[in-house]
């Protein structure tokens, strides 16, 4: 196995290199079939901060940062549903923003800040929106559940900062908050239980919308 | 206890816990990310290495050749496990394919090796560096053209009533139609997984199935060790639908790769690998006849049914609810099976009923409109109080017209415009209806009972809760019981050390296994009574007390300081013979059709059902929603694409195998009809999980006919269908 | 997903020049679809780059009254500009209507560009693919071809390309900034950036090896009535059966560009001509020699009528 590089996180000419990376020649061809292979998994130092505390593992490059959380801080809130973008799973909140962790290296997120769904609340403290999909059943088999909520809580957020939606009549209007405003924002979240009409009640009464 | 003579009153009929709207005591770790499922087990098995499946590229022949050197010697790799390394494995008894494929393959995607190494990028890598040469055989893939070939399966049994034939052929009006249902994935949202730990000869598995004690004897069968050397764990499931009730490649695959490894091995399916290993829901043909009288009395009806499975497999019996659905005098229904080289059929969310409904309830409406009958009217027609079969056998309960009346009330019904007449601004409107039927099962189930000298009722059954709600209504109906609060209650499921329960399946597990926990709180109130010489039939339980008489003492102190242990199973005599056991419903769904496009959108939902009592009216009714949306991906999107050359399912991931998102779902109305079965079990109830799906597809298709006139009798109902009969754009 | 280098570029002609010198070598931005296609050994780089550091993040007005989109820019971001969702409501829209809001947040203007086919036989290893292993054949040819390429496709390939944007860049007359290995820069139009399929599917645009993508250039607004139309089964986070992107002037001309009916955004700038005298004339030359399989003929239905919806609407 390769020897960990030290990359600090604010370094723009980081390399992450292997033994066999040095052996590449230098014809410039860019069709796959050419291409030299590495050999051996290249390890690298990676830090950011999840739910506000700091994190520094030591992970093979091709770590997801879906995996990192799961298989490496333990976070197992944050699910595998498909590892291709094409459920919703995953979702976590990168720097504000939601993305699919899946589809994300845990590299490439070197001094981010990271929200899951253990950060939103726990059983004790829960977040408002924990509380209501608790309260309008807004979920069944649990397991797309941390994704929905992870994802819930960013689209009031994008409403409110005004991003226009595929359903939004009028583009250069700010987005109401309308249940279908929230169905077609929560579309990348797949529930095949089939919760979504409990779920748009849930964050309906968190917006404060009507339904 | 034995169920044999209907229930009377028993202590659940005080209805202070169950049959209230209570919220999942599940839900705070669920919504938390704190409820830990198969895969997510670090704790019990901190050293997990990981599995990563291979799978064959041929959908029949046999591997000629295996190269596993390259991944052998790939960095991190503990071992590789191939039919050839594991000796002789058996096959389950719920398996139709076997679990690890070669050299014979028989399905596509059909594992052919676990790598087992460090990491799960370096299992995954290693994977890719196998190399295999197979030997392809033909194989049969097309249920279409080999449908003349198919056979009554053993446990298949024609209905054969009166004189169908000459009754059809008599019959004034006359219907004669076929209906296709495509292949449906249950593509639950965990896939499958486990992590398998061999302390010695004996094997824990955490592992995402439906029913723990099944699962448990073939892994034990499979693997060729003793059940008794065999721990399954599965305390939280996500989503099964069927898809999940037997023993899948994860589960043996990581028990083999760790007995190699010597060291506990994690193994979870991938997504793009799920469709075609595991099971799948298979694609039918059904022909339905019709005959009426002109005033709408039916005379004869015919539903022949053909599917398709891998040999040794079983049929998807698309005719189970026209045996029980309508009157009618001559009958004819039959199905018959075709062996298909495709990946396993097996049972996926109210097998036989809900792809039979889809056909049956398009057939109803069809027939109803060339009568000249609103399609609720024929059905009230033609409404039977007993098995049409068997006219001595009266149903339990049968709601189905109020179901449908007090629907169409609710709905709006009588604003349903003639076909393709209703215009809102670009979309063409409509409104369906059809009837939701689903029979009742029961199945045996155990419960042990705690009650602690702090009055805590810790209730342990080797029960599943698959999104179900079980926790809830388990934990509902031990506080009814033991006369507590909710929060006195404590529930352990998913765990085969615990009494054998029912299992979650056939929409079974919530009336059944809360009959278990009845009966051994039964048994335990006797204990209570008994230890205070109170005479248990005059002994109430209510407060956290336990009182007879004047005498009254705090449960915990009745437990005594080393508390109480009561176990005990239900089971059930011939009730489910003398009665017809169904429940029922009636499903309302308005559609919108773009008049340009044809893109179909749901634009309303209702489902009325009646369904025994309702333990839990919020997690049944949630059951109930998440069944429409399927039943609404069935009818509109959901098709497992057949290359009919290449003998497997093309579109084999969850973009490609679209199921429903949040934006097709409108807010969804259930109503459940006040109804209490007696005959089901002490509990009253009966399930609500699968009624759900039955007859929403064809609510969904009739409501797209009456907004476009186009009938389209072959799902999913997609737009290019409608295209070419839509209105001209001018 | 086979191991690889990795290495966070410094500037955009530095990591052309990497790239060049480094064979198999792949920019990664937002990842959605390389990443996807990674752990799925279709793309197999031994070396990644990382652009996101090169603060091609930016939407800047041109001196001619155009928009130049940094390549970094997220789809999300992109769609919420107020200049976009003023003057150039078809790219908006596009963009809006394409995957899911957490995918829109990583996924970049270049990136969505660059994506590449989800023909199911082009993901699926165990099949042959022309586009994945030149030579191998199509698998999809013969096979389930609904979503598959109506025109321009070749007896090599059916394929088309996934993205909405592209659409809306192709009807807006976009161009793509490049810097090369050498450090030149140039531009690209987008008509010409896409390539059909014929002998070579394998070959998806006019990028050279190494070459690397800093912007894409909108000219200045051309008004009109925006329209992007996305024709799906379900009702989002779906690709296209069929898009229709057009921008029509109040007297009946204007620009049309499909999407999810061939190897590339789909324009017949001649067929334009005949837009004031409706959908049904245009097609004759935006459809010439249609190739549809029984399966997706309905595509050119759709196209028919959504186009002629479209010019009902902008006339209204």
């Amino acid at each position: 196995m390769a020897s960990p590089i030290d990359i600090s996180p604010n370094r723009r000419d980081l390399l992450i290199t292997a033994g066999a990376a040095a052996a590449l020649s230098s014809a410039a061809t860019a069709t796959a079939a050419q291409t030299a292979e590495v050999s051996q998994p290249v390890i690298s130092k990676i830090s950011f901060s999840v739910n506000g505390a700091d994190q520094a593992l030591e992970l093979d490059l091709r770590t997801t940062l879906l995996d990192a959380l799961r298989e490496h801080l333990h976070l197992t809130g944050t699910k595998k549903g498909c590892d291709h973008g094409q459920c919703g799973a995953c979702t976590v909140m990168v720097n504000g923003k939601r993305i699919n962790s899946c589809l994300s290296l845990a590299v490439m997120h070197d001094g981010d800040e990271i929200t899951t769904i253990e950060g939103l609340g726990t059983p004790d403290k829960l977040h408002p929106m924990q509380a209501a999909f608790i309260k309008h059943d807004g979920y069944q088999c649990g397991y797309c559940t941390p994704g929905q909520i992870c994802s819930a809580v960013a689209v009031l957020e994008e409403i409110r900062a005004g991003i226009p939606s595929h359903v939004s009549d009028d583009l250069n209007a700010a987005p109401a908050l309308t249940a279908d405003e929230m169905r077609e924002r929560m579309s990348g979240n797949i529930c095949r239980c089939g919760a979504y009409s409990n779920i748009i009640d849930a964050m309906s009464e968190v917006a404060g919308a009507t339904a | 206890m034995k169920f044999d003579t209907p229930a009377t009153t028993n202590p659940i009929d005080q209805l202070k816990v169950v049959g209230k709207p209570t919220d999942r005591i599940d839900g705070p770790l669920k919504t938390t990310g704190m409820a830990p499922y198969a895969y997510e087990q670090h704790e019990a098995a901190p050293n997990a290495a990981y599995g990563y499946v291979v799978g064959a590229t041929i959908a029949k022949g046999t591997i000629a050749a295996l190269d596993l050197s390259k991944a052998e010697s790939a960095p991190g790799v503990i071992t590789i496990v191939t039919a050839d390394t594991v000796g002789k494995l058996d096959k389950g008894n719920f398996n139709t394919a076997k679990l690890l494929g070669g050299p014979d393959i028989q399905h596509y995607h059909q594992a052919i090796a676990l790598v087992v190494a460090e990491t799960f990028e370096q299992a995954r890598s290693a994977a890719g560096m196998i190399k295999v040469r197979y030997t392809k055989a033909r194989g049969e893939h097309d249920l279409e053209a080999i449908r003349t070939t198919a056979t009554r399966h053993k446990d298949s049994k024609d209905s054969l009533v009166g004189d169908f034939v000459g009754a059809f052929s008599a019959a004034p009006v006359q219907l004669d139609v076929t209906y296709r249902t495509p292949d449906h994935a249950h593509a639950m949202m965990e896939p499958h997984a486990s992590i398998a730990s061999w302390e010695g000869d004996k094997l824990t598995l955490w592992t995402s199935n439906q029913m723990i004690d099944w699962g448990r004897g073939d892994v034990a069968k499979t693997l060729g060790v003793p059940k008794d050397n065999v721990r399954l764990i599965s305390p939280y499931i996500g989503g099964g639908f069927g898809g999940k009730l037997f023993v899948r490649a994860d589960a043996i695959l990581a028990a083999l790769g760790a007995r190699q490894a010597k060291r506990p091995v994690k193994v979870a399916l991938p997504r793009s690998f799920m469709f075609n290993n595991t099971p799948h829901r298979p694609a039918t043909i059904q022909r339905i006849r019709i005959g009426a009288s002109k005033d709408g009395k039916i005379s004869a009806i015919g539903h022949e049914n053909w599917s398709g499975d891998l040999a040794g497999g079983g049929p998807e019996d698309a005719t189970q609810q026209t045996k029980f659905l309508y009157a009618g005098a001559n009958r004819l229904i039959t199905t018959r099976l075709a062996v298909l080289d495709l990946p396993e059929g097996n049972a996926m969310r109210a097998p036989g009923e809900a792809p039979g409904l889809m056909a049956l309830e398009i057939a109803i409406d069809e027939m109803a409109e060339k009568l000249g009958l609103d399609p609720i009217e024929f059905r009230v027609i033609n409404d039977t109080q007993v098995d049409p079969e068997n006219p001595a056998r009266p149903f339990s309960q049968r709601q189905l017209i109020k179901c449908l009346q007090s629907g169409a009330d609710r709905f709006g019904w009588d604003k349903r415009g003639e076909p393709g007449k209703t215009r809102d601004g670009r979309w063409l409107t409509g409104m369906g209806v059809a009837a939701a039927f689903r029979n009742n099962l029961t199945m045996k189930s155990a419960a042990r009972v705690k009650l602690d000298n702090k009055g805590v009722v810790t209730v342990e059954t080797d029960m599943t809760d698959i999104g179900t709600g079980t926790y809830t209504i388990i934990a509902q109906t031990a506080a009814e019981m033991m006369g507590v609060v909710l929060d006195k209650v404590v529930v352990k499921l998913g765990d085969s050390s615990f009494p054998v329960s029912a299992g979650s399946g056939g929409q079974w597990g919530a009336n059944s296994s809360t009959a278990g926990v009845y009966a051994a709180c039964v048994k335990l109130r006797e204990m209570v009574a008994k230890s205070q010489k109170f005479d248990p039939a005059k002994t109430s339980f209510a407060d956290g007390k336990v009182t007879s008489g004047r005498k009254s003492i705090d449960l915990g102190k009745a437990a005594g300081v080393s508390g109480m242990v009561a176990e005990d199973f239900i089971e059930f005599g011939d009730l489910g013979k003398t009665h017809q056991q169904s429940t029922f419903g009636a499903h309302f769904v308005e559609v919108g059709v773009n008049v340009v496009t044809a893109e179909i959108r749901i634009r309303r939902m209702l489902a009325v059902c009646a369904a025994g009592r309702i333990l839990n009216p919020k997690s049944a009714r949630s059951q109930v929603i998440g069944a429409m949306t399927m039943g609404a991906g069935a009818a509109l999107m959901e098709d497992l694409v057949i290359d009919k050359r290449h003998g497997f399912f093309v579109n084999h991931d969850l973009a490609g195998y679209e199921v429903p998102v949040h934006a097709d779902i409108p807010h969804q109305e259930v109503i459940f009809l006040d109804e209490t079965d007696p005959m089901s079990s002490p509990m009253k109830a009966k399930g609500v999980g699968e009624l759900g799906i039955c007859g929403v597809g064809a609510a969904i298709a009739n409501a797209v006919y009456n907004a476009t006139a186009v009938r389209v009798r072959h799902y999913p109902i997609t737009l290019d269908k409608l295209l070419k009969d839509m209105p001209q754009i001018a | 997903m086979k191991s690889f280098t990795y290495e966070r570029a410094t500037s955009p002609a530095e990591a052309a020049a990497k790239a060049a010198r480094t064979p198999g070598a792949r920019f990664i931005a937002g990842g959605t679809n390389l990443l996807d296609l990674m752990k799925l050994e279709i793309e197999t780089p031994p070396h990644l780059i990382d652009v996101n550091g090169l603060g091609l993040d930016k939407i800047e007005a041109t001196d001619d009254g155009g928009l130049r989109i940094g390549a970094l820019v997220r789809n999300t971001d992109l769609a919420a500009d107020d200049r976009v969702r003023r003057d150039y409501g078809v790219l908006s829209r596009a963009l809006l209507a394409g995957a899911s809001g957490q995918l829109r947040n990583k996924a970049t203007t270049a990136g969505n560009l660059l994506q590449r086919t989800r023909c199911p036989y082009f993901y699926d290893t165990g099949q042959a693919c022309n586009k994945r292993t030149p030579g191998s054949g199509c698998s999809a040819i013969g096979g389930f071809s609904r979503q598959h390429a109506v025109v321009g496709a070749s007896t090599a390939c059916i394929a088309t390309h996934p993205s909405d944007m592209a659409v809306a860049m192709r009807v807006l007359d976009a161009q793509v900034e490049t810097v090369k290995p050498d450090g030149k820069t140039r531009r690209i139009k987008i008509a010409d950036f896409h390539k059909l399929p014929g002998s070579t599917p394998h070959i998806e645009t006019a990028l050279q090896a190494g070459e690397f993508i800093t912007a894409v250039t909108l000219p200045k607004p051309i008004g009109g009535i925006h329209v992007y139309h996305k024709i799906r089964d379900r009702a989002s986070y779906a690709f296209a059966l069929v898009s229709v992107a057009a921008v029509i002037q109040p007297d009946g001309t204007g620009r049309v560009a499909l999407g999810g009916v061939a190897h590339k955004p789909w324009r017949v700038e001649k067929a334009e001509t005949d837009l004031p005298k409706g959908a049904k004339a245009v097609m004759a030359k935006l459809m010439a020699d249609a190739t549809p399989t029984p399966e997706n003929e309905f595509k050119i239905t759709l196209v028919e009528r959504t186009l002629s919806a479209a010019l009902m609407d902008a006339r209204a």
